[in-house]
């Protein structure tokens, strides 16, 4: 791995050094992705498992229909999920629409982080006043973590200079919150791609970097999940700083959730297994957990008649 | 003169519409009356149980909203596949069953006219279980039958298809999804079954068929939060059937209890009612 000699800002030296890093192997990384993932585990690593899987979830509702009812009630849920059993851990963050923050911190206090997506989510497409103001507003309503949309069409048409300025003036106009950097891979076409966009986005001031939206047809996959988190692994040996991680959507078993603890053991190290350096940008995903861990202390298989709809 | 290389089988489980192997990987072989290797089948687990349950939870959904033209339609329709295979069944039963050629044709033909018999009763048991109520207040008061949800099955242990059809078509027809667990010795009907149903309109989920022990299977169905019955016909040990109605009592479960009837007479709608709940209406009418 090279190192970094100058502030790499403008689009020619980040396509130098973004179109320099190594090409990914994708059969590769495919293949390992699977074979990591029929890895055998047995009954005390997965309770463990479990249970910190619980702890990375960001619980997540962004849809149009949201009400300030719906986001209480899912703040409740966020920091007691399992109501009939008191040792189920609460989840690392609720994350909601700017708009909603206010509502979500009233309920979570100082307990939970209240991650607010910004900037023209999910498309990006908009000015970067517009995209400030919306961070702005989300911080000043309360969010501590602020999940940003990277522009897709600029870092596609190779205008990485553009993408660069605008993430360093979100994470100016985030403040104290943390940012995470949406990359959507699934709108990224390939695992180059989305190599050059986590380091893009790690040298930019990323505090987070997260696969998708959820709103377009493919988000996380184990194969993008692995490329993101060897970037987090090279940019801590370069730079010394720890980057986190955080698959979005898609993820909606415990069975997933699993391999996925898997694969960031196996790519980024033990270190990064901590809601701190790793999230599960998930809505449906914790109730299986729940259901899972259900299981585990009553020794019977339990229904979603046992878990609070949401 | 025959010189043909044999086409040996290793059958699969069918949960969702689909023939998955076993989770566990494990099979088991199947023998005729006479002990002669017929087939492999699969030995499903207590995982294959899991996932079977979570089929038929999904499948229940659409099964329970649609018409009861439209699921006795779908009945007649696998009574109409398994017409064109009779000959195929036939020659299962009478393997499995070490019956005679005119012994085997009858269980299959009364196997056929067993589905029809539920499908006839798809858009008529309403009317029969339901009432409107005389109640001492200004109210029209509705008795109307519901489907219980997703309900476990053991199948007969002897009587492999005609036992099969009648321990499974009063479960669906009422808008139930059912996770069957086949007769042990006798699995070949069964799996011949779902070859039908996989091609007969019936939309996955609402019936998934497990081959192998249900000393191994039946107490995860029996104790499982998403199932909401459980018919325990085929259990021929007390001990376990005694334990299965325990582990079902955790979950509060309706239990319907071992039973060797002559599968040959014309059921009456005791398993079919045995499978509903009765959702009470008040409807109040002015006045």
């Amino acid at each position: 791995m090279r190192t970094i000699a100058e502030p790499l800002t403008t689009t020619s030296a980040l396509r130098e050094f973004l179109h320099g890093l190594p090409g990914v192997d994708e059969v590769g990384i495919k293949a390992r992705a699977t074979a990591l993932g029929t890895r055998s585990i047995k009954n005390d690593s997965k309770s463990w498992a479990i249970d910190m899987a619980i702890r990375m979830v960001d619980l997540t509702t962004l849809e149009g229909m949201d009400t300030p009812g719906k986001v209480r009630a899912m703040c409740a849920k966020a920091l007691r999920p399992d109501p009939t059993d008191p040792t189920a851990p609460s989840v690392a963050a609720v994350c909601v629409y700017g708009d909603m923050a206010p509502v979500a911190r009233a309920v979570v206090g100082d307990n939970l982080h209240v991650a607010a997506v910004a900037t023209a989510f999910p498309s990006g497409r908009a000015s970067i006043e517009v995209k400030l103001r919306d961070v702005r507003d989300a911080v000043a309503g309360g969010a501590d973590e602020i999940d940003m949309v990277i522009d897709r069409g600029a870092f596609l048409a190779g205008n990485y200079g553009l993408v660069h300025e605008q993430i360093v003036a979100v994470k100016a106009a985030c403040g104290l919150a943390h940012l995470k950097v949406i990359l959507e891979t699934g709108e990224l076409r390939t695992l180059d791609n989305v190599r050059r966009a986590s380091w893009l986005a790690m040298l930019a001031g990323a505090d987070f970097i997260k696969t998708s939206t959820g709103k377009v047809p493919v988000a996380a996959t184990p194969a993008v999940t692995i490329v993101m988190l060897q970037a987090v692994r090279d940019y801590c040996a370069l730079t010394g700083s720890q980057i986190g991680v955080k698959p979005a959507g898609g993820i909606r078993t415990s069975k997933d959730a699993i391999k996925y603890l898997v694969l960031v053991k196996e790519t980024a190290g033990e270190a990064w297994l901590t809601p701190d350096l790793f999230r599960f940008g998930a809505s449906t995903l914790l109730n299986d957990l729940l259901m899972q861990r259900q299981r585990m202390a009553v020794g019977h298989y339990s229904g979603p008649d046992y878990v609070t709809i949401d | 003169m025959n010189d043909r290389v044999a086409v040996r089988k290793t059958y699969k489980l069918f949960i969702g519409g689909a023939f998955p192997r076993s989770e566990s990987g494990r099979t088991y072989g199947v023998h005729d009356a006479k002990e002669k290797f017929l087939a492999n089948a699969a030995k499903g687990s207590r995982k294959d149980a899991r996932d079977a349950a979570l089929a038929a939870r999904a499948g229940f959904a659409g099964w329970s909203a649609a018409t009861a033209y439209n699921r006795g339609q779908v009945l007649y329709r696998v009574a109409e596949v398994m017409e064109g295979r009779r000959e195929q069944f036939i020659a299962d039963v009478q393997a499995a069953e070490g019956l005679g050629d005119k012994k085997s044709a009858r269980v299959v033909d009364t196997s056929i006219d067993r589905l029809v018999w539920y499908a006839g009763w798809a858009d008529k048991y309403a009317q029969v279980l339901g009432n409107t109520n005389p109640v001492a207040g200004p109210y029209f008061n509705f008795a109307i039958p519901e489907p219980t949800g997703v309900v476990a099955a053991i199948a007969p242990q002897d009587s492999s298809l005609l036992g099969l059809v009648s321990v499974i078509a009063p479960i669906v027809v009422t808008g139930n999804t059912v996770v069957v667990v086949a007769s042990t010795r006798r699995p070949i009907p069964a799996i011949t079954l779902t070859e039908v149903l996989a091609t007969a309109d019936l939309p996955p989920g609402v019936v998934n068929v497990l081959t192998g022990d249900p000393a191994e299977i039946a107490p995860w169905l029996a104790s499982h939060g998403d199932v909401n019955a459980i018919d325990l016909t085929g259990v021929t040990n007390q001990d376990l059937a005694k334990q299965l109605e325990i582990e079902a009592a955790g979950t509060v479960k309706r239990v319907r209890r071992p039973a060797q009837p002559n599968w040959l007479a014309t059921p009456d709608l005791g398993r079919l009612t045995f499978f509903i709940e009765t959702k009470t209406v008040w409807h109040p009418i002015g006045a």
